[in-house]
């Protein structure tokens, strides 16, 4: 069984400078981390491997040359190789345009038979990229997946949905997104770091996967940041300072009042 | 692909066992505006077997009525869902497509915006119409920081959006209005040779209907621990209110994920938000700014909740929040 795990380095602080040009992120590559929920993404083909026969699993990524850490510590991790999309030209792409590039570069380790990302990245928050994946490689999807069982050339999951869970069966080769509830990622081994150091990962640029400069980055982007700003958020406010004559709290209830809220 | 082909605004609305979910509702409010702004027709696509009450969709704003029924349809599968929304846009073309960002519609629209190789993008917190250009402007917050970011999709159409539920009130009815049904049968090709629903489990103890309450009670990391938290719990149960969280609060583990809010947790509009030790990041206001009251209890004067706020407290929080508590139980007991 081969599986394939998209990952994406996400900054590990809140802290994303954006390009107030373009409107897209500006990565420094300063402590980066793999996104949480491909950690989990992760773990759920190493258990998979643990517990079946002959699987194998590949993790990619689209990002700058810095991403090929996270490459690197998913191998630690257990993975069994990687590749890396990077290049100039994948710069600026959104979700539609970043689906393109990951769904070209696992056509090309096709036959695949299970791709697992994580529901969202922390960074962007879109959570569309998995899905767009799947339409583009016209295979299953299954989406917000807490448990996930491989069968017969199925595979069985249950999805978090709202007020409680579905469980659906769909046919392999599948593409699943995992929320944090599926399992508990685990750490690199000593074994696996040094396996790291010595796994070739392939980087592969635009001309690798098939794709021309026209259907990748900004020019393959269906979407266009017009301006980024910050909120004007204001209300009217009345401000009070809380002090021992218990005034701010008395005016409180009475505005509470007034405004039929408590009475 | 010829933009001008494309012409009127059409929801994705929902149903749960074949009634008319109330997100739907929240849908024809954005979209009546955006479609009133174009000077075009607002349209609501409905998706399921038997359907309840589609007249109630004409009375909450929309001109046309699109069932696509199928039993094929009656519970959600990707497959299905995507070829039955990608057949309909084709053949109605319209301009601009918003759905909820429920499980449903955060699967389903990037499956149809791939297919059509169009844009989307997800959780807007602002819609609009620019009137030179006559696109949407989607607005959403972006990466990091107090920063929001506007974003069109300028070349291809639909122009694609999912909104947060709970994010606009519903529609008001209007008994007065009319419009049109159309049942779409697309037969055999709606039927999943890859897919099966097997079962649908409720489980109440993950959906905290904080969505629901009437006066929320919202904690932050200025609670300092899950002691210091307990201080919100408390104040909520005297308000008979719903508790709140910020992500910080839910990652130090004080509160489950279910009472988060905010761009990654729930959207919620109570009648009363109270604000406790949280500062008004953009990503938490996501979640909380059209709520009707909001009062923030802060020791920084500075903090930006207060901006968003209709009364402000600075002080601190383990002092204003038992006055408060004694004051609300005195006027309780009438004393
Ligand atoms: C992609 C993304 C998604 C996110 N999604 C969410 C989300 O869904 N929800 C969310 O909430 N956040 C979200 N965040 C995080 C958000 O940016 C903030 O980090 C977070 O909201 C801050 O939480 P806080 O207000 O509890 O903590 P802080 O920002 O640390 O604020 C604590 C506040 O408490 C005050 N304080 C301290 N001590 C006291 C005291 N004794 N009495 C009174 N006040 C006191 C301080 O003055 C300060 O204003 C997201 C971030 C990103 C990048």
């Amino acid at each position: 069984m081969n599986i394939v795990v998209l990952i994406k380095q996400v900054p590990g602080t809140d802290n994303v400078k954006m390009d107030p040009k373009t409107g897209t992120m500006i990565r420094t590559g300063k402590d980066n981390i793999i996104n949480p929920l491909d950690e989990n993404a992760l773990e759920e083909a190493l258990r998979l491997k643990r517990s079946l026969k002959n699987v194998t699993v590949t993790v990619v990524s689209m990002g700058p040359e810095s991403a090929m850490k996270a490459i690197k510590e998913a191998i630690a991790m257990g993975a069994d190789g990687g590749i890396l999309l990077s290049g100039r030209a994948f710069a600026g792409s959104d979700t539609i345009a970043t689906a393109r590039v990951l769904s070209s570069a696992i056509r090309k380790l096709w036959p695949v038979d299970l791709i697992l990302c994580g529901e969202r990245a922390t960074d962007g928050e879109t959570g569309q990229t998995g899905a767009m994946v799947a339409a583009m490689l016209d295979i299953p999807v299954q989406t917000y997946v807490q448990k996930l069982e491989v069968g017969d050339g199925i595979i069985t999951v249950e999805r978090l949905v709202e007020g409680g869970f579905e469980r659906v069966q769909v046919k392999i080769p599948a593409l699943v997104t995992v929320v944090k509830g599926i399992n508990q990622p685990g750490f690199p081994t000593l074994a696996g770091k040094l396996r790291a150091k010595e796994v070739q990962v392939p980087v592969w640029g635009p001309e690798d996967v098939g794709l021309v400069p026209d259907e990748i980055g900004l020019k393959g982007s269906p979407t266009r940041v017009v301006k980024i700003f910050s909120p004007k958020l204001s209300r009217d406010t009345i401000m009070y300072r809380h002090d021992n004559t218990g005034r701010a709290i008395s005016e409180l209830i009475n505005f509470l009042g007034a405004r039929e809220i408590i009475v | 692909m010829d933009v001008k082909e494309y012409r009127g605004v059409m929801v994705l609305g929902e149903q749960r066992n074949g009634t008319i979910h109330r997100v739907t509702f929240e849908l024809l409010n954005r979209g009546r505006s955006l479609a009133d702004k174009l000077g075009v027709e607002l349209s609501c696509a409905i998706l399921g077997d038997r359907v309840d009450d589609l007249g109630e969709v004409i009375l909450r704003g929309a001109d046309k009525v699109y069932h696509v029924c199928s039993q094929d349809l009656a519970t959600f599968l990707p497959g299905p869902y995507t070829r039955a929304l990608v057949q309909l846009i084709q053949e109605e073309k319209p301009e601009i497509i918003i759905a909820a960002a429920t499980t449903t519609g955060r699967t389903v629209m990037p499956l149809v915006a791939a297919r059509l190789g169009t844009g989307l993008t997800a959780d807007c917190t602002y819609l609009d119409i620019d009137p030179e250009e006559r696109i949407l402007l989607q607005t959403r917050p972006a990466i990091g920081g107090n920063i929001m970011a506007t974003i069109k999709t300028p070349f291809t159409r639909p122009q694609m959006a999912t909104v947060r539920p709970r994010s606009t009130r519903p529609a008001p009815r209007d008994e007065s209005r009319t419009g049109e049904i159309t049942v779409k049968n697309y037969g055999d090709m709606l039927v999943s040779l890859t897919e099966r629903f097997l079962e649908f489990m409720a489980d109440p103890s993950q959906e905290v209907n904080i969505q629901d309450a009437d006066i929320i009670v919202s904690g932050g990391k200025g609670l300092k621990n899950r002691e210091g938290f307990k201080l919100v719990e408390e104040l909520a149960r005297v308000l008979g209110a719903g508790v709140g969280a910020t992500r910080d609060a839910v990652e130090l583990g004080w509160i489950s994920y279910s009472h988060q809010i905010g761009l990654s947790g729930k959207t919620v509009s109570p009648k009363l938000y109270i604000a406790v030790g949280i500062s008004g990041k953009v990503q938490h206001l996501a979640g909380m700014q059209t709520s009707e009251t909001i009062v923030a209890i802060n020791k920084d004067p500075d903090a930006q909740i207060f901006q968003v706020a209709d009364f402000g407290i600075v002080g601190d929080a383990f002092e204003v929040v038992p006055e408060l508590i004694d004051a609300l139980k005195k006027l309780r007991t009438g004393a």
